[in-house]
């Protein structure tokens, strides 16, 4: 007891010294203090008290070495040196790698680089923690105890929840004029249906205004929205066609004949659409030009997605391939046998990792996109016509007129749906609602928006698609979007191709600079020992300094070969692995090895 | 059952009132955000577009001397006064807000070899070919007064430079040797001599204030020490040097302008080889005058064009001419690192920005940021083949295209020889010389 009172006395002598000047709350919180320790004492005697000046004699102590700031009113901080972030965080907003070690004798390089590392990691750490200030949590949906969430019915899901919310399960009653096709605008406010026999209307869905409504009295394959609101595709019997907001018809583009389905690129302004004659084509529509007209010699076109990382186009064939195309090149970038029989439907996820097909085989596939390595096959009783990803991974699949909606179906085995809903008639298109736990589902009978909670991106950025922007921001937006179109000619399977150095060239760039001058500028320099006077440069000395830096080099290549050697060792001790693991397991593309 | 939608309250999302700015809510999750890369080297390409675009250097031409200029000196205090010397010993003094001459006085009979402002700002110095040193009052003489000097001091040989120490009233002269001068006295208190007939230009260092650096006629480069009666050390090079200058922030590094048409930047303490040898002009080089960041310094060529080299860059990242700007003889950064004057034979003085697609005046918060971000963004992206050819493009006249291409050729066949002797030789008896080691004859301590 003896000691713990002096550890009371200590701290405040030492602050007796210096003394911060008097402040109003000084007082009232000595006095509260005072309080709480005579309470303390009274109560649990002097366990808790002890030490918890124990403690705070501690911090104090740490702080007074370390110097640190205290507050106006002379308390330390409670909480020194920068908030704690996150592991998971940091890689999530990771960009790249630090970058290895430079040699000594490019020290201009050197010093960049390393600004530069600073710099990113500066900016990484920021949006990490700009990530906790994130406005609203993603929706979700747990069962009670030996209730599965599949059983719960839209109805149950829309009596629990807010007016607002429950007012975004709605039915359309179209039976004239369906089955319908459907497309949510980019920011997730307007909805565009187009029914097969010729009726289109565009509404913001969440007002519940039509925009348009009006008959083609011609048969219609899909819609898409353009880049805003205000325009909108429409592939006809014959040709494509491009209305806008108040179904004026802006374009009939004859070039594009016979079109089933389209996708639209917002970020290079490209509407990529297939064929009924095997033609996968591009119009570019900022300035209404044909980019490229590819002809896959595939027969019939009808299933196609894009992947939205790096806008390669996705096209399911009746063969069972599924094939990755770009507007530069004339062939498939990737051909990938995925079923037995066709396939029926394709879908890649928001980050451009995963790829899911449905088949004939009454299958569904996951794919591993990046790896082109197949992940997850599930048999599904009836097979899935149509398949849509959200923007939280969320897989709805719609067999007949059910649709099912899994979760985590790449990382978890599924066997279960999260949720089922039974339509009217037979599902014809069907999409989720970016940034709203939504799924609307065109039908024979017209339109169903469902609620699937969890399924969209809670926060939105507004720079980028805005659901709450104003005319004037739009009309800003459009501006910006066009001004940094991404030209075609830049799609590659990597998008970060762009921002590597392309070494090949620069090898041969070095060679060629190398065979010019007549010696190697990057070579490096042979050492030639400083003359030292008063005798220090004699020729043992000269010799043995000639050694020194000789060794040192030598020690770094040495080094450098035996951790290559580590690192190759590692590799290949992974790969076997690997090799073990998958020879269990047969995958569907073991039949291409040789 | 426990269930959670997404619902968001718009009053969050949409400004309150008309007057309120717009609401933006930010999410800067990767995912939401694709293809970064090609999204920002579209960008630098519109910013490497615009800049191009927006590149119009010239501001203005301030006409009124009789005489090619053969000087100009920049008012130690004051921004908008400029200070020209012309070839008929005339010395104007401009407004360069206003763009007028505002005062006119015949200072020489012969040219102004050498002009500069005393570090105060109340008076200015001019050498000329009449032998004489003349002191003037920066203000203009009050009405019904004559226009005379403070002071005058007779010389025995022509003045060929002139340079003031930065703090004291001491300055110094070239000609046939080098005099450093009190202000108060009329003879000089040191002469510096090495074997040399004639000196060209002569400056002091901007921090190590007693040091001076002067070139000669024998083609070498020599430096002083005030303090001391002898000269410090030289450095004599394959060409003769016409003026030098030193960096204002690394006041170790001073570059010369040469007949050779390069220039050269020197460490005052290695003058074994320079630094970096800036190559581009495709004439002899008259003047140079550093930035006062010390990051760029531009340069005056017999060959019509003015220069922007950066300060370790071996090639300049900009060229100014105009069709009517003749051989450019003198050549200031103005102090506020913004305007680049130029006094050229054909009797005009030429206003010049620094930064060709620098917006004048004062820029909005957004609009510096936005600058500021283009600019890292052309930086990031500067060594992508499409980007670079477009900032690197620059019209030049046809003569000079034609001369540097010619000098390419030249250049390419000397080294090809040089090669081919190299390979037919003993291995070692034609040994690899660098550029920067090749313009360098020797040191003299």
């Amino acid at each position: 007891m003896a000691a713990t009172s002096e550890a009371v006395v200590n701290p405040a002598h030492v602050e007796k010294t210096k003394k911060p000047p008097a402040r109003y709350w000084d007082e009232l919180q000595d006095g509260k203090d005072e309080n709480k320790v005579g309470k303390d004492g009274e109560q649990t005697g002097e366990t808790p008290s002890q030490k918890h000046v124990e403690k705070a004699k501690k911090r104090k102590n740490d702080e007074d070495r370390g110097d640190a700031k205290k507050f106006i009113s002379g308390k330390p901080d409670p909480f020194p040196g920068p908030a704690h972030i996150s592991k998971d965080r940091m890689q999530k907003f990771k960009r790249r790698d630090k970058t290895k070690k430079i040699p000594r004798q490019h020290y201009k390089l050197k010093d960049m680089m390393a600004r530069s590392d600073e710099v990113s990691e500066m900016a990484q750490k920021q949006a990490a923690r700009i990530d906790l200030l994130l406005p609203e949590d993603a929706g979700f949906l747990e069962g009670d105890e030996d209730e599965d969430t599949c059983t719960i019915s839209q109805e149950d899901i829309s009596d629990a929840v807010d007016i607002t919310s429950a007012s975004k399960y709605f039915d359309l009653k179209l039976s004239q004029f369906g089955p319908y096709r459907l497309d949510y605008s980019r920011t997730g406010r307007h909805l565009l249906l187009g029914g097969r026999r010729g009726h289109i209307a565009c509404i913001d869905w969440q007002t519940k205004r039509l925009m348009c409504e009006i008959n083609v009295m011609e048969s219609i394959n899909d819609v898409k929205w353009l880049h805003s609101e205000a325009m909108y595709a429409v592939a006809q019997k014959k040709w494509l066609y491009i209305y806008d907001s108040n179904g004026i018809e802006l374009h009939c583009i004859r070039k594009f004949n016979d079109v089933l389905r389209m996708q639209f690129l917002p970020y290079h302004f490209l509407l990529a659409t297939v064929s009924a004659t095997s033609f996968l084509q591009y119009l570019d529509v900022s300035v209404g030009k044909e980019v490229a007209a590819i002809n896959t010699k595939t027969g019939r076109l009808d299933v196609m997605c894009q992947n939205p990382q790096n806008a390669i186009v996705h096209l399911g064939h009746s063969n069972g391939t599924v094939t990755l195309w770009s507007p530069n090149q004339k062939e498939a970038l990737v051909k990938m046998l995925c079923h037995q029989g066709a396939v029926r439907s394709v879908a890649v996820d928001k980050t451009g990792t995963y790829m899911v097909t449905s088949g004939m085989d009454k299958k569904l596939k996951v794919y591993d996109i990046r790896a082109f390595k197949p992940l997850k096959s599930y048999f599904l009783p009836a097979g899935a016509s149509c398949l849509s990803l959200s923007q939280r991974g969320l897989l709805s699949a719609a067999t007949g007129d059910i649709v099912q909606v899994y979760r985590d179906v790449w990382s978890t085995p599924v066997t279960k749906p999260y949720m089922a809903h039974r339509v009217q008639r037979t599902v014809w298109g069907m999409h989720f609602c970016p940034f709203e736990d939504v799924l609307g589902v065109g039908h024979g009978e017209g339109f169903t928006s469902m609620l699937i909670p969890g399924a969209g991106e809670p926060n939105f950025d507004g720079l980028d698609s805005n659901p709450y922007r104003s005319a004037k921001q739009r009309q800003e937006w459009e501006v910006k979007a066009l001004l940094e179109k991404i030209h075609p000619e830049l799609i590659t399977l990597d998008p970060t191709e762009l921002g590597q150095v392309d070494l090949a060239t620069s090898q041969q760039k070095h060679q060629d600079r190398v065979q010019a001058l007549g010696f190697d500028p990057l070579a490096k320099e042979k050492f030639i020992p400083r003359y030292k006077k008063k005798g220090r440069s004699s020729a043992g000395s000269i010799e043995r300094r000639k050694r020194q830096v000789a060794n040192e080099d030598l020690r770094e290549t040495v080094q450098q070969s035996s951790e290559d050697k580590m690192k190759i060792e590692k590799e290949r001790k992974e790969r076997e692995k690997k090799e073990v693991l998958l020879s269990s397991k047969k995958s569907a593309l073991d039949r291409f090895k040789k | 059952m426990k269930v959670k939608l997404l619902s968001r309250n718009p009053d969050d999302y949409v400004r309150e009132t008309k007057l309120d700015i717009q609401r933006v809510p930010r999410n800067y999750d990767p995912s939401l955000h694709p293809f970064e890369v090609s999204r920002e080297y579209t960008r630098a390409l519109n910013a490497t577009k615009l800049e191009r675009v927006f590149a119009k250097p010239f501001l203005a031409s301030l006409d009124g001397h009789r005489d090619g200029v053969n000087c100009l000196a920049k008012h130690t205090t004051n921004l908008s006064t400029l200070l020209s010397g012309s070839c008929d010993g005339e010395v104007k003094v401009w407004n360069l807000t206003k763009r007028e001459c505002v005062r006119t006085l015949q200072a020489h009979e012969g040219f102004v070899r050498g002009m500069v402002v005393r570090h105060c700002g109340t008076s200015f110095f001019t050498v000329g070919d009449d032998k004489t040193i003349k002191q003037w009052k920066i203000e203009a003489p009050a009405y019904g007064e004559e226009e005379e000097p403070l002071n005058t001091i007779l010389g025995k040989t022509v003045f060929t430079g002139l340079d003031h120490h930065r703090k004291e009233g001491v300055f110094a002269t070239c000609g046939q040797q080098v005099d450093v001068w009190d202000e108060q006295r009329s003879s000089p208190i040191r002469s510096f001599t090495w074997g040399v007939d004639s000196f060209s230009a002569v400056r002091f260092n901007p921090v190590e204030t007693e040091l001076l650096a002067s070139c000669a006629s024998d083609r070498s480069i020599v430096l002083y020490d005030m303090r001391e009666p002898a000269p410090l050390k030289k450095v004599i090079m394959t060409m003769r040097s016409n003026t030098v200058c030193w960096n204002p922030m690394e006041a170790y590094y001073f570059t010369c302008s040469n007949e050779d048409y390069n220039l050269y930047t020197y460490d005052m303490r290695h003058l074994e080889k320079p630094i970096t040898v800036h190559m581009d002009h495709v004439s002899a080089v008259l003047d140079l005058d550093y930035s006062p960041t010390g990051k760029e310094f531009v340069s005056a060529s017999f060959d019509k064009t003015i220069r922007i080299f950066p300060k370790d860059g071996g090639h300049s990242r900009e060229v100014y001419h105009t069709k009517r700007m003749q051989h450019v003889i003198c050549i200031k950064w103005s102090a506020d690192n913004k305007y680049i004057l130029s006094g050229s034979d054909e009797m005009n003085i030429r206003l010049w920005k620094a930064n060709a697609a620098e917006k004048l005046g004062v820029l909005a918060p957004r609009e510096r940021q936005a600058a500021n971000y283009s600019q890292k963004l052309k930086e990031k992206y500067q060594h992508h083949p499409q980007i670079k050819r477009i900032a690197n493009h620059r019209h030049l006249p046809k003569i000079i295209y034609h001369q540097t291409r010619e000098q390419r050729v030249m250049k390419e066949a000397r080294r090809k020889k040089e090669r081919n002797v190299r390979k037919h030789s003993r291995p070692g008896t034609v040994p690899v010389v660098s550029e920067k080691e090749k313009h360098v004859v020797t040191v003299v301590k």
